[in-house]
């Protein structure tokens, strides 16, 4: 067991010392921070007037009756209802408010006030109660508005959003809030503060007050300073933008604390921004694991070198490609399941594929892996020439599934979701693989023809299926990465040649034999290499990975998890 | 008497190729220059520049061979060797331009002039001296083999492994060529030569003698090739080819024999590049391109490995092929390639020259073929391969 621990100490090692080295490199930046700051423009901002909108004591006019008031009325009117509108606690006030400000909101002539997003054809319902008109109405005019109007009703959207019972809606508006930094809304969402039972929305909200009193030229030294401490521990790109805003201040205690959060939001941010290349690298190690799972399998199991190993994956990027044309003419509604078909649609194609090669080629040449190199490379060449001539050279594209396009965002970290399902994907397809291999009867009797093939054979095993079994799940795996990356890569001819050499590596670092060294090699090579490109840009770090992985082989010529034995010794 | 013994029927082949190359030195010439257009024995420039090319391919099967079917290195990044040396002499010949640029500038090439650089970088220096950059030639590739064998052959590297890593070898190259920064013309390349030793690039005379400079740089690598292979150092190559452990246990430094050969071979391949340039007026990354290299290692596998003639026959006969293919039948020409490699591996693992032997009344059966038994594990490279194959497992 020492070797095992060795080597796994050795990974550990190897990767608190990849760690250590991003850090140091981080480093520098935050020395560097940019410290001038731009004019303070805010300070026009808070030279205007603030506007009062004091509560209605006795709100006589109904809710549509000031609603109609709109019709006619001049802008400073206009100005004075909407305000009323907004005091009425009425649900239908934050719709029409918004209709309003997006000018969607209109007067049908001798009929209802009506929001019509899209215009007088489109859908159009009633401002005051939502239905849907059924009729399409004769003469619609727009309810006007001017640049002044517009601002008190944003104003307003906030006020009402921020006073809403739906949480979400008070986040959104809390979130707005701190963006806007409008110091007028000041009262209201200090207002908000004291009644907010979600603890997310009061933080976002003092965060939009501390944003709102550094947006005005510093009064009350001690608020300022607090406001800062919030901002610094949100510590984002807009709360560094507010802070740097906000200017060099002559008290040298203001000034302090500027620096002083200016420096923990920038650590912060260089944090998350390697918090987000290991994400990438993440996202591009399991890209290579799926590449290299087949080859995994046929030449870490098999000691075969398939150079057509990356044809087996434009395979089955084709197959996806297939299946989604078949599916988009049969049953259009049923694209979104069209990925989910191809991959056993494409294990079958690729793996067949591959058992067909195993028997009428390779297995000639068993114990001669040079000539299987050359053969299987003459063999790619034919597949990609074959589908060249099949579906022409230009790419294809497999439509992305609506549960799998669009991102998300988990503290500043953006997560793409087609990467994140491929990250996913490729874990399932190892544990798959792993129980597979390790638990099955055929998995057994694979494991036996390739540690003792004349022991295996002598106790009944026909050596001679379980190759060509061997090699189609290979060949099957690398089909099923082709579905995967079908989604990020275009789907051409060539799209195997691009991953043919990236797998090799990954299984050669890796140690060949071990699917955990096949993993631990895609992760190294994927996180390491996104962590190089911010320093030496894209094509540097992917030189330097080649030539880490060439010396690497020199240190340890059959990879990180090299399997002991008599067997591999050739 | 045993060597003569040993060395007679390559003799035979060897001599055929030489007497072929220097017919070739008398008539091309002639048949070009000489002999007037409408005649049918007036060769065209461009059959000229075509053989010429052939020619430079054949050095580079040859260097090739001489690794892998004499050491059991099977490189599939000689045509980073081949390149950088292709490299050395395109430098040479973007100095030669001088003030003709499109940009003018005496001394600065056109695309630095166009990238704003204001100096020569220091590997540009000394490359306006013709004998100084023909030293480049050799020396670059054969200080990239050295340094990449030095490691390589010591920390044991062999087999499949080691042919993954020069494929990682050129492929980094490669991408490393294709940056701007690197100073070699990035995704163009070098191009646009005016001349070559004061002699106009584009002339009838320039290409015959550029041909004739091929021919001649063929024969003598091919006379140094056989000089290692006959040598008592070329015995213990075969066997570290067939039998290294045993090899290493006899007292042989393995990895010494290795390095030598390698290095020659990589100069070798730097020549055939340099060769190579002048006549088809470009050099630029693709050249590093895996898929180069594997095409240069079927050449060796057609005409046959482990033979010094085969690699020569190999390289023309397939490129010969391939000049017809894609003029007549472009479409066909990837099937008819890939089939080649699938075919010669199956059915005719000694290629040409050393399947025509074996029908040929087997005088000195033995002088080409593996010595000895080998062990299972190490019959890998072994020419004489008689088991039956499948079902020898890993």
């Amino acid at each position: 067991m020492m070797p095992r621990q060795l080597t796994i100490l050795r990974i550990v090692s190897f990767w608190l010392a990849a760690i250590g080295i991003a850090v140091a490199l981080v480093q520098p930046a935050w020395s560097q921070a940019e410290l001038s700051a731009p004019a303070a423009n805010a300070a026009s901002e808070a030279a205007e007037t603030v506007n009062e909108i004091s509560p209605d004591p006795a709100p006589q006019q109904g809710f549509a009756q000031l609603l109609d008031a709109h019709r006619d009325a001049g802008f400073s009117q206009k100005s004075e209802t909407i305000a009323r509108i907004a005091d009425l606690n009425n649900p239908r006030a934050l719709p029409v408010l918004q209709a309003m400000a997006n000018g969607t909101l209109f007067a049908i002539k001798d009929g209802p006030i009506v929001i019509a997003p899209d215009g007088k054809n489109g859908e159009i319902e009633l401002a005051a109660s939502g239905e849907v008109l059924q009729t399409a109405p004769g003469d619609i005019k727009k309810i006007r508005v001017n640049n002044r109007l517009r601002r008190d009703l944003r104003d307003l959207i906030a006020r009402i959003s921020l006073a809403s019972g739906d949480t979400d809606i008070r986040r959104a508006a809390a979130e707005n809030a701190f963006t806007g930094a409008n110091p007028k809304t000041l009262p209201f969402v200090e207002a908000a503060i004291l009644i907010e039972q979600d603890s997310r929305t009061a933080n976002t909200l003092q965060q939009a007050k501390a944003a709102m009193i550094l947006a005005t030229p510093p009064e009350d030294s001690a608020a300022v300073i607090a406001a800062m401490a919030v901002l610094k521990d949100r510590g984002d790109r807009p709360s560094l933008d507010v802070l740097l805003r906000f200017g060099s201040q002559d008290d040298p205690l203001i000034e302090a604390a500027r620096l002083e959060a200016i420096t923990a939001i920038e650590r912060t941010l260089s944090y998350w921004q390697l918090a987000q290349d290991v994400y990438f690298g993440i996202s591009l190690g399991s890209v290579l694991l799926l590449a290299a799972f087949g080859l995994a399998v046929t030449f870490g199991v098999m000691g075969v070198i398939n150079m057509a190993h990356g044809e087996m994956i434009m395979l089955g990027a084709y197959t996806a490609f297939v299946v989604q044309q078949v599916l988009m003419a049969v049953a259009p509604g049923w694209i979104d399941v069209s990925l989910l078909l191809a991959i056993p649609a494409a294990f079958v194609v690729s793996g067949s594929a591959g058992m067909l090669i195993e028997r009428t080629i390779i297995r000639f040449l068993y114990g001669r892996p040079l000539e299987t190199l050359l053969a299987t490379w003459g063999l790619s060449l034919i597949l990609q020439q074959l589908i060249r001539s099949i579906f022409g050279p230009t790419n294809k594209s497999v439509q992305a599934p609506s549960w799998m396009s669009g991102s998300f965002e988990v503290g500043q970290l953006t997560i793409t979701e087609s990467r994140m399902w491929i990250i996913v994907f490729s874990l399932i397809v190892m544990g798959l693989l792993l129980t597979f291999i390790r638990k099955t009867r055929f998995g057994s009797q694979m494991r036996a023809v390739t540690q003792n093939r004349q022991m295996a054979e002598s106790m009944g095993v026909k050596t001679s299926w379980v190759d060509a079994l061997t090699f189609g799940l290979g060949s099957g795996v690398a089909g099923i990465a082709g579905v995967a990356l079908s989604q990020i890569d275009n789907v051409s001819p060539n799209l195997g040649q691009a991953y043919i050499i990236d797998s090799f590596m990954v299984v050669v670092f890796g140690g060949v034999g071990n699917l955990w060294g096949t993993f631990v090699g895609a992760m190294s090579l994927g996180v390491g290499n996104k962590l190089l490109e911010p320093f030496a840009g894209a094509v540097a770090a992917k030189i330097l990975i080649l030539v880490f992985i060439i010396l690497f082989i020199q240190w340890r010529p059959r990879g990180l998890f090299a399997l002991k034995g008599r067997f591999v010794d050739s | 008497m045993i060597i003569r013994r040993l060395s007679g029927i390559s003799w035979g082949l060897v001599s055929g190729v030489y007497v072929a190359l220097l017919l070739s030195c008398i008539l091309v010439p002639l048949c070009n220059l000489a002999v007037p257009e409408d005649s049918i024995f007036h060769l065209s420039t461009y059959t000229v520049t075509l053989i010429g090319k052939y020619l430079c391919y054949a050095l580079l099967a040859l260097a090739l061979d001489l690794v892998w079917g004499y050491c059991g290195i099977l490189s599939l990044g000689h045509g980073a060797f081949f390149a950088l040396g292709g490299y050395a002499m395109g430098m040479y010949l973007m100095r030669m331009i001088g003030p003709r640029g499109v940009y003018g500038d005496p001394i600065l090439p056109d695309f630095m002039v166009f990238l704003n650089w204001t100096e020569l970088p220091w590997y540009w220096q000394g490359f306006d001296i013709f004998p100084f950059a023909m030293l480049m030639v050799m020396f670059v590739p054969g200080l990239l083999a050295f340094a990449f064998g030095l490691f390589a052959f010591r920390a044991r590297v062999t087999g499949v492994y080691l042919s993954i890593i020069t494929q990682a070898m050129t492929f980094a190259l490669l991408l490393a060529f294709f940056r701007n920064e690197l100073g070699l013309g990035g995704n163009n390349g070098l191009t646009d030569f005016k001349e070559i030793l004061g002699f106009d690039i584009q002339s009838d005379g320039t290409r015959v003698g550029l041909f004739v400079a091929t021919a001649v740089a063929l024969a003598a690598c091919l006379a140094i090739c056989r000089a290692i292979v006959n040598s008592q150092a070329g015995k213990v190559l075969l066997a570290v080819r067939d039998a290294e452990s045993r090899t290493r246990f006899l007292g042989y430094s393995a990895e010494n024999y290795k390095l030598f050969v390698w290095v020659v071979s990589a100069c070798m391949a730097g020549v055939a590049g340099a060769l190579y340039v002048p006549q088809v007026g470009i050099i630029n990354p693709s050249e590093f391109s895996p898929a180069n290299s594997i095409e240069a290692v079927i050449w060796v596998a057609v005409g046959g490995r482990g033979t010094l003639v085969g690699p020569i026959i190999g390289a023309i006969v397939v490129n010969g092929f391939k000049t017809w293919f894609t003029g007549a039948l472009p479409e066909i020409w990837l099937f008819a390639l890939g089939a080649l490699f699938i075919l010669v591996t199956l059915f005719l693992p000694h290629g040409i020259v050393g399947t025509v032997r074996s029908w040929l009344p087997s005088r000195t059966s033995q002088s080409d073929r593996a010595t000895g038994p080998s062990d299972t594990h190490n019959d890998t490279h072994n020419v004489d391969e008689t088991k039956p194959a499948s079902g020898t497992g890993l």
